[in-house]
């Protein structure tokens, strides 16, 4: 992905940035500024994701494109925020094994891709099994 | 609107044809069909050809030129249209050429599909396809056409009892019946342990779940029902032609087990045609992966949503089934050489009608249907083709 490609959606990327339509109240992850439903009658404004929601459905990819062949094998899961709408993002576990339809997970800020060696590093979202934290 | 029937078909072996260029492929397609409707290359009035991607398998866009150039249509300026819609282009070509001879406007009309594949790195390729699903938001963060389907799969499983060795009966059918088809990629059989020991490649899916990447060209001529028998003595009726659209990517989709897009297709093929499922004698699916399958069965009304694994199993979808499905030997075992293979499920259609399928030959034939999918799902196109 290009530069500037990448460039433009950094906040909606990082900080899982999306949308939500003032006349329906429907939001929209990945960022729509169309709403389907009211089309040209709904108003779509700066929406933002609490980042929490449960794995719809996974897989782990075990053959990857060039871009991701380092990272196997990783979970790629379809996740439905709490807000409603569903995203697709990796979910970074200890072991792929942990991973279940259903598992409840949080957003966290990560590194999604480097374009060569020399090229651009690309962040965004990934999720985590949403656990509490340990006490002290 | 003016009934359509298909005059003459050709398609090319499927496979990794090193030897073969992507202007050779078409050629050779567009030959077989002209010379099976003994049609002369004049009488052409418009071309339409399904390719997803040749820009990025051969660095080559505007083939809708080239081919009518290299096909000696150029001094003729015969019109020349790329159709495109990932892995649904093939059939988008043969809809958009119907729609041009149904109107009246053009007469004799070849639609064709063409992808030359193995020119590229298996990276580049898996790259190139991957972008029939949405770019920015699955590919971005390590989405494989594998792994989209992945999903679909591990979905319904958790869902309905659908086993891993019915999944796997998929495709030992599937190569079954590509074992007796002279144009098939795969001409083996496999066994459910086959499936079964072959590498994961995006869980639950293993290797022998995923068509192949392939080689290939496939042609065919339309013309008015009225005139049709000119040029053969076995037109095929042109009963529906229909296409729906759907969310680019699988997340935003109604329901990840359906493809919402075959259902209403087929909903409206079989209005547009007057018939419901009990009267397909034959299907040719998008077989992409083995699931792809399963989903196809049911959104197609052949059997309830649940069933289709145990409906394989069973044998109802085998040469000798209820409903044979994919008696090409499907994108799984005959190739899937992305633009051509809606093209090829017509070829396939109008040889089991003719009653020239060979050794794959469903007897009586009289009506077939045609299944073809882009992306996961966004785009599906359904065709009921009739004996005449």
């Amino acid at each position: 992905m290009s530069v500037p490609r990448f460039w433009r959606k950094i906040s909606k990327r990082y900080n899982l940035e999306g949308t939500r339509c003032t006349q329906c109240g429907r939001t929209f992850y990945p960022p729509r500024t169309f709403c389907p439903d009211c089309r040209r009658s709904g108003e779509i404004v700066p929406f933002r994701f609490q980042g929490k929601g449960e794995v719809v459905t996974f897989t782990v990819i075990r053959t990857a494109s060039d871009a991701f062949a380092r990272q196997t094998p990783f979970v790629l899961a379809i996740i439905r925020l709490d807000e409603g709408p569903r995203v697709t993002a990796q979910v970074v576990v200890e072991n792929v094994s942990e991973a279940h339809i259903g598992m409840r997970v949080r957003s966290v800020f990560r590194r999604i891709g480097t374009e060569g060696d020399s090229g651009v590093i690309y962040y965004g979202t990934k999720f985590v099994p949403d656990v509490p934290y340990p006490e002290g | 609107m003016r009934d359509v029937a298909v005059i003459g078909i050709g398609c090319t072996t499927f496979g990794e044809k090193w030897g073969t260029s992507f202007r050779d492929l078409f050629l050779e397609a567009g030959t077989l069909a002209l010379e099976d409707a003994q049609l002369p290359g004049e009488q052409i009035d418009a071309l339409y050809v399904g390719n997803m991607s040749a820009g990025r398998f051969v660095e080559q866009e505007h083939v809708g030129a080239l081919i009518a150039d290299y096909s000696g249509m150029a001094s003729r300026h015969v019109p020349s249209t790329r159709v495109e819609s990932a892995c649904c282009s093939g059939s988008l070509a043969f809809r958009q050429a119907v729609i041009a001879v149904a109107s009246g406007l053009e007469e004799i009309v070849v639609a064709a599909g063409v992808e030359k594949m193995t020119d590229v790195e298996t990276s580049i390729s898996v790259d190139a396809l991957a972008a029939a699903a949405d770019r920015e938001w699955e590919g971005f963060v390590g989405a494989t056409f594998p792994g989209l389907y992945a999903m679909i799969a591990s979905d319904y499983m958790h869902r309905y009892a659908l086993t891993r060795e019915q999944l796997a009966e998929v495709a030992v059918k599937n190569h079954r019946n590509g074992a007796l088809n002279p144009i098939a990629q795969f001409r083996s059989p496999i066994t459910v342990e086959t499936v079964l020991r072959s590498s994961l490649v995006a869980d639950p899916l293993r290797l022998f779940d995923c068509s192949p990447i392939t080689d290939g060209a496939a042609a065919v001529i339309l013309a008015p029902l009225e005139r049709a028998r000119e040029f053969t003595d076995a037109p095929v009726k042109v009963m529906a032609t229909a296409q729906a659209s759907d969310t680019i990517a699988l997340h935003d989709r109604r329901d990840i087990s359906t493809l919402d897009a075959t259902v209403a297709a087929g909903r409206r093929a079989y209005e547009m045609a007057g018939l419901t499922p009990g009267s397909i004698d034959l299907v040719e699916v998008h077989d992409c992966f083995t699931i792809a399958e399963i989903l196809a069965i049911e959104d197609l009304g052949f059997c309830v949503k649940g069933e289709a694994g145990r409906l394989t199993e069973e044998g109802e979808t085998a040469l000798d089934g209820r409903i044979p499905v994919n008696t090409s030997g499907g994108l799984k075992a005959c190739g899937h050489p992305v633009g051509a293979t809606g093209i090829k499920q017509v070829c396939e259609v109008v040889q089991q009608l003719r009653g020239d399928a060979g050794r794959r030959q469903i007897d009586g034939a009289e009506i077939g249907m045609t299944q073809n999918v882009g992306g996961t799902g966004a785009s599906v196109a359904v065709h009921i083709l009739g004996r005449t």
